[in-house]
């Protein structure tokens, strides 16, 4: 995927949370987006999934721009992944009919076509076992593989994650980043925004430092982790990678 | 003590009923069961015209508490004061102004002339305007994150609505819809002032064809504990079975 935004704005009320944001990545396969708590990471993720509609500023994914309007944009969330931070899961279904009901009601199969879409995904990730409880049934770790499972189970364009391991322990959070992790080795493209650090080195295609409502700097991870030319944005990883 | 709970119920019902009994002994005078047994007809007729009603205005008031939760969801500022205005005005009237001056005034004017319609429209209206504020309740306590998560998936509106948002409000609300319903089967026993010859009615008019003044009442409130009582026992089984918390 190549991304490119421009001017991108976004405020609630007085506040302004994205404040003229741009950046233009390369041919990428996956873009991280890091930076301190409250500068836009989520915001900029919510918009770019076609969850919220920005202020002003334009957003295109390969050529294409992200229309506004509320049909276009669920035509556009039908054609992409969400994955939440807190799994965001339906409690009153089994975690099966959780995979199943987009396939069965956004995307037109049949429940017999559902239901046969889903086994060999929940085999590969060892979730096959835990498919018939519900979610207060799972630990938080299976739940967010079944969140993550659900997003790409309707071969989603592209992923867009949102510290999807902020809410696990590091041991639940390790089975999720190799989840992630072996997405990346299918050719599925997401934009993760996380604050695992080493993970994002390792998995990021490009690594973009949002702060202050601005991309304060991108580029390749390595690059950005070991030259980072923004003083603020040295500091930043010089405090998190101590 | 390890005892069951149905056993506990058991225990518990026995010996409210044998102080009934008892204290059934000490009012003075002779109980006359004869003339109540004599009328018993008009009981049964009674009950199944209380079964009746209740059921009709129990289907259609969660039709209008559902729908009028709605409209007091609703973005339109014309169509959430419709369903405010309904409900405030529902609930600060009691059931008997609004029996009479429905039967007398609005089917009149409407030339509604069916009591029996008019009472179970009356009654559903009423328990209605109730049903509303606990679906509105149970509504807004499903967290944003859920029609976020739906909407990601892709879902419309109105599936997000109907089969992410519903079936837990649902699952929230059982207890105190069971308890609104209950309290409808009661509040029927209202229907009488316009002369629908319900259970209570019935049970009147035993009492003045046997010059008896107690008696009817014994079986009037069995006859509502048989209706009640299943009811309750229907929502909490309904309430285990919808159970999805560890």
């Amino acid at each position: 995927m190549r991304l490119t935004i421009q001017d991108l704005t976004q405020t609630f009320g007085t506040t302004r949370v994205l404040d003229k944001l741009s950046l233009e990545t390369g041919s990428v396969h996956a873009l991280v987006l890091v930076g301190p708590s409250g500068g836009g990471k989520s915001t900029l993720l919510r918009i770019l999934a076609g969850l919220d509609t920005p202020t002003s500023g334009t957003v295109t994914f390969d050529d294409t721009v992200l229309q506004p309007d509320e049909a276009s944009l669920r035509l556009y969330r039908r054609s992409v992944g969400t994955v939440f931070q807190s799994y965001n899961l339906f409690p009153h279904l089994s975690a099966r009919e959780n995979l199943i009901l987009p396939l069965v009601h956004v995307h037109g199969l049949s429940r017999e076509e559902a239901l046969s879409r889903v086994e060999e995904p929940l085999k590969r990730f060892h979730l096959y076992e835990h498919a018939s409880k519900r979610p207060a049934e799972l630990s938080g770790g299976q739940n967010q593989r079944i969140a993550i499972l659900r997003a790409i189970i309707v071969k989603p364009k592209r992923l867009f994650l949102d510290e999807p391991t902020s809410a696990l322990d590091p041991e639940m959070t390790a089975e999720v980043l190799d989840m992630i992790e072996s997405l990346k080795e299918s050719g599925t493209d997401f934009v993760l925004v996380t604050h695992a650090m080493n993970f994002a080195r390792r998995v990021a295609d490009e690594i973009a430092f949002i702060g202050d409502g601005k991309a304060l700097a991108h580029g390749p991870a390595n690059m950005l982790f070991e030259s980072p030319e923004n003083p603020r944005v040295a500091t930043f990883f010089e405090q998190v990678l101590r | 003590m390890n005892m069951s709970r149905s056993f506990a119920h058991i225990i518990v019902a026995t010996v409210v009923t044998i102080l009934l009994i008892v204290a059934c002994f000490q009012v003075p005078g002779d109980w006359n069961w004869s003339g109540v047994w004599e009328y018993r007809q008009k009981f049964i007729s009674g009950w199944f015209m209380t079964l009746g009603l209740s059921l009709a205005a129990l289907v259609l008031s969660v039709a209008i508490g559902l729908i009028v939760a709605l409209c007091l969801a609703a973005r339109n500022p014309l169509v959430e004061a419709t369903g405010r205005i309904y409900v405030e005005l529902i609930r600060g009237t009691p059931l008997l102004v609004q029996l009479l001056l429905g039967f007398y005034v609005v089917a009149n004017a409407v030339g509604l002339e069916n009591r029996f319609v008019v009472g179970t429209l009356v009654l559903a209206a009423f328990s209605g305007a109730y049903m509303a504020e606990i679906f509105r309740g149970g509504l807004n306590a499903i967290p944003k994150t859920q029609r976020d998560s739906a909407r990601a998936i892709g879902l419309t509106r109105w599936q997000s609505f109907r089969l992410v948002v519903l079936p837990q409000a649902v699952r929230l609300v059982l207890p105190a819809i069971a308890g609104q319903l209950v309290s409808l089967i009661k509040d029927s026993s209202l229907l009488s002032v316009i002369a629908i010859s319900e259970l209570t009615l019935n049970a009147q008019e035993v009492n003045s064809f046997t010059y008896s003044t107690l008696e009817s009442y014994v079986p009037l409130a069995i006859g509502y504990l048989l209706l009640t009582l299943p009811l309750s026992a229907t929502a909490r089984w309904l309430e285990a079975s919808f159970r999805y918390e560890r």
